[in-house]
Formats: structure tokens, C-alpha cells, sequence
């Protein structure tokens, strides 16, 4: 078992909680109760990650943040780095690859809360803050909490994106499923059979626990 | 209340997580390196002779040499480029992201290699493989993308030679790098393939395939060559003189390279 990278994809996992939980709440709550001009095209953009390549995606994070041209070039010049090849690249494509996993189960959760629900809180003199942190976050609950261990879980999972944008540096950017699969390459299929077996493990837990989760939250509400 | 607990247990869990990700500091320190797949097993050996006299620790970046050549000029930290071919070092070099001229450490070979069991002979002229495509029964021959790895032109270059070129190329199966092109190979996911002699020297493949030396006359030198990148630390340096010293050359030896004389 490589444990050095099985930190990092642990580590990389969790930052991209950390901004993915505000983000996804943020578009969550917004695409659920409001009505916009041009929602659909914001909806089928932040869905864009779900079918998109991950080389194309990949290949455009490294045009942009190529240092020989651009943005790439600014930052370089500006803070002596630029977003490819090491861990700060990885977390950009990480949180854009899962921003469908964090919003459509929260934007679902929010929407599932009843309007009369939060007019009333309102009516009662809650504060918009208020309604929120005492009324929706609680009842959204479930739906964020399956949102971000679907996030934790893929972020885990994800190869050629990490492969292309973060090429593969021990204890920067191998990632554990990278490091299956230069180990299958070294011919070190122990190593490479005892990951697999965990990330498959960790797999088939990580979707029984939403299930489970999703199967109590609408027992609730019934 | 119960969202407390919750928020407890979610610090005591982030306390547990940074003390596990603690080790990772230590690795991040040492230099990065990248070096063509072929050399792996030979540089892994290497690297630790390079702890164990200097104790300094290196971080290795394994792929085909195009690749990571374009993972150079595209902004990745290497220091240090070991590439299985003399293009494109001498490139990097054109474009100003060395330090220095680069250097030939090594010639490489190529092998006819297939898993143990099968009954395949393997000659020099490839002449039982020219059977199986004449009788309709080859189905997979192995090689590294000759578009970015130096073993898979030099591949292309020997089944050219021989005349084989056009009826191999519906049956090839392309590795990312030569590397997997010989687990390909050794699995019997391929029958047979060409790939370096230093990969089918390592000691996992080597009790599970067969393999036969390919005349170096049927393909261009296979030279490797090494350079110093642009923001190379004082451990790659070092690391880069301890290549070209007696105890890398006698293991680099050991896996099929022909070293210059010193």
C-alpha cells in the first residue's frame, strides 16, 4: 500500500471540501429557489463536468495555465508559480470536475423544502441568516452530507484528469489511482491488487452510505 | 444538541487527518526528477546506491520521454530529464530550459519479448511472427507509442526494416510508454511485442517472459541521454554526476545498456 498516496488523494479530497461544500450550497440554494435568466445555460454548464472528457477538460486547464502563455504567464510572473504539475493544479481541476457532485444533490435537497416552510420562518421575523443556518441547512442536511461523500469518494477516483494536469510526481501529484497505475507498469501487481482492492472497497461503501442515507431522509419526510 | 457531536467528531477527525498527511512534508522536500519508463528499474536501484552514499532522497517521474519533455516545456518542477532518445533533450536544449549541453549515459537495445508459455520461436528475423501474419493468426503485437516514446519508433524502425510494417500495424496495440507496452506483452495480453532490453531485464518480468536480443543494426542508436533543466537544485546535480560514476554504470550494465568507457 503507498501510503504517501493515499495521503495526498485523502488530502486533495478534503480541500476540495472545503471549497466545494460553500460553492455547492451557494449554487445549491440559488438554482433551487430562484428563477433567472439564463438558468439553463448556468445549469448546463455547471453540469458540463458529468459527460465532459476528462482530457478536455485536462487540456484546457493546461492551455490556461500553460506559463509560456496567458494567464499561465502572469501568474508565473507575478507569484513564481502557475496551476499545472503540482498540488494547487490539482485542487482547481478537482473542485471544477465535481461541481455537478456537489450542486445537483443539494439544489435537489433544497428544492425538496417546502416554500410554506421558510415564508413562515420568515413571517416569524427570522433573518434571512437565520432561516437559513436554523431552518434549510438542517432539513437539506442529508442531501449535503451524500453530496460531499459522492465528492470525497470521486475526487478519490479521479485518473486523467490528475494524470494530464498533474502529471504523475510522487508526493505532489500521484494521486492512489495513479499509483495503481504506475505500479501495474513497475510489474508490481501485489501492490497494485491490494489498492485496487481498497479503492474498491471504499467504493461500494461510499454509495451504500448515500443510499442509506438518501432511503432515511425521505422515510422522514413520508 | 446532536449537530454539535457532529461538529466534534468532524474536528477530532481533521486533527487525525493532518497528523496522517504529516509524512508527506518530508517527501515534498526532495528534488523531482524525470526519466523515461525504460530506465526504471534500473534508476530505482540506482537511486537508492544515491541515498545510501549521500543520503540524499530523490523523487522520480517515470512516462515516455515525449511526454514528459512536453510536461517540461508546459511548466512541470523536474530538475533533472533522462531520456531514452538524444532528440529531444536536444531540443529542451534549443529552447533554452537546460542547464548545459545534455550528455549520453547509456546506448539502448531492443527485445523480442512474450510470455513464457507460449510457443512462439523467436528469431532475428522475425520469421515466425511473419508466419502468424501471413496464416491469419496474429492478433496482438505490442509496442510504445512511437509518437512520444523513443522505443516505440525505434520498434516501428525495426519492423520496417524487416518488411513487416504493414501487415504488424493492424495488430498493433500502442503502450503509453514502453513500460506498458511490456506488461502487455508479459501478460499475453499481446502475444508478442518489442520493447527495451533494460524493462524485460527486470526481475518481475524476467521468470515470466522470453525474450531475444534485436540486432542493433535494424534500427538508429538508441542513445540515452540526460540533462540538467533549468532550475536543478545541488541534489540533482549531484545526482546527475552520480549517473556518469562507476557504481550507476555497473548497474545501468546489469540491465542491457551499453555504458561508454569512462
Amino acid at each position: 500500500m503507498d501510503w504517501q498516496a493515499l495521503g495526498l488523494s485523502v488530502k486533495l479530497s478534503l480541500v476540495t471540501l472545503f471549497f466545494l461544500l460553500p460553492i455547492g450550497i451557494f449554487f445549491g440554494r440559488w438554482l433551487a429557489y430562484r428563477q433567472f435568466l439564463g438558468k439553463s445555460i448556468l445549469q448546463t454548464l455547471l453540469a458540463l463536468p458529468l459527460v465532459l472528457p476528462p482530457t478536455v477538460l485536462g487540456y484546457y486547464l493546461l492551455v490556461i495555465f500553460s506559463p509560456n502563455q496567458g494567464l499561465g504567464l502572469w501568474l508565473n510572473k507575478t507569484f513564481g508559480t502557475t496551476f499545472v504539475f503540482n498540488f494547487e493544479g490539482l485542487v482547481i481541476a478537482s473542485i471544477i470536475f465535481n461541481l455537478p457532485f456537489a450542486i445537483q444533490p443539494m439544489q435537489r435537497a433544497f428544492s425538496s423544502i417546502p416554500r410554506d416552510i421558510r415564508e413562515a420562518a420568515a413571517c416569524c421575523g427570522m433573518s434571512p441568516a437565520h432561516v437559513l443556518w436554523k431552518i434549510e441547512l438542517p432539513l437539506a442536511w442529508p442531501g449535503i452530507i451524500s453530496a460531499m461523500v459522492m465528492c470525497f469518494a470521486h475526487t478519490l477516483g479521479e485518473f486523467g484528469i490528475v494524470l494530464i494536469v498533474g502529471g504523475n510526481i510522487p508526493a505532489e501529484t500521484q494521486t492512489i489511482a495513479i499509483s495503481i497505475y504506475d505500479r501495474m507498469q513497475a510489474f508490481d501487481n501485489q501492490s497494485a491488487s491490494i489498492m485496487s482492492l481498497s479503492l474498491l472497497l471504499f467504493s461500494m461503501l461510499t454509495i451504500s452510505f448515500t443510499y442509506w442515507l438518501s432511503e432515511r431522509s425521505q422515510k422522514k419526510h413520508v | 444538541m446532536k449537530q454539535h457531536s457532529v461538529l466534534n467528531r468532524l474536528k477530532a477527525g481533521i486533527v487525525a487527518l493532518i497528523l496522517m498527511l504529516s509524512p508527506l512534508a518530508t517527501a515534498a522536500n526532495s528534488p523531482i526528477i524525470a526519466a523515461a519508463s525504460s530506465v526504471k528499474f534500473a534508476l530505482q536501484e540506482i537511486a537508492e546506491a544515491f541515498y545510501h552514499d549521500t543520503g540524499n532522497r530523490i523523487r522520480i517521474s517515470y512516462s515516455s520521454s515525449g511526454n514528459l519533455t512536453r510536461q517540461i516545456q508546459q511548466g512541470a518542477p523536474f530538475e533533472l530529464l533522462l531520456s531514452a532518445n538524444a532528440g529531444y533533450t536536444e531540443q529542451l536544449y534549443q529552447q533554452n530550459k537546460t542547464l548545459g549541453q545534455s550528455i549520453t549515459y547509456a546506448l539502448g537495445r531492443l527485445v523480442l519479448i512474450t510470455e513464457k508459455n507460449t510457443s512462439l520461436t523467436l528469431d532475428k528475423q522475425l520469421s515466425a511472427i511473419k508466419i502468424l501474419t501471413e496464416t491469419g493468426n496474429l492478433k496482438r503485437f505490442a509496442i510504445a507509442n512511437p509518437l512520444h516514446a523513443p522505443y516505440g519508433v525505434a520498434a516501428q524502425e525495426v519492423l520496417q526494416q524487416l518488411g513487416l510494417w504493414e501487415s504488424i500495424k493492424p495488430h498493433l496495440v500502442v503502450g503509453e510508454n514502453v513500460a506498458q507496452a511490456a506488461q502487455f506483452a508479459s501478460s499475453g495480453a499481446a502475444q508478442v511485442g518489442l520493447v527495451s532490453y533494460s524493462i524485460a531485464l527486470a526481475p518481475a518480468l524476467q521468470n515470466r517472459t522470453r525474450t531475444l536480443l534485436i540486432p542493433a543494426s535494424l534500427h538508429r542508436p538508441l542513445q540515452q541521454t540526460m540533462v540538467l533543466l533549468h532550475n536543478a537544485g545541488e541534489t540533482s546535480k549531484l545526482f546527475f554526476i552520480y549517473l556518469q560514476q562507476h557504481k550507476a554504470r555497473a548497474i545501468l550494465a546489469r540491465y542491457g545498456y551499453s555504458v561508454p568507457e569512462e
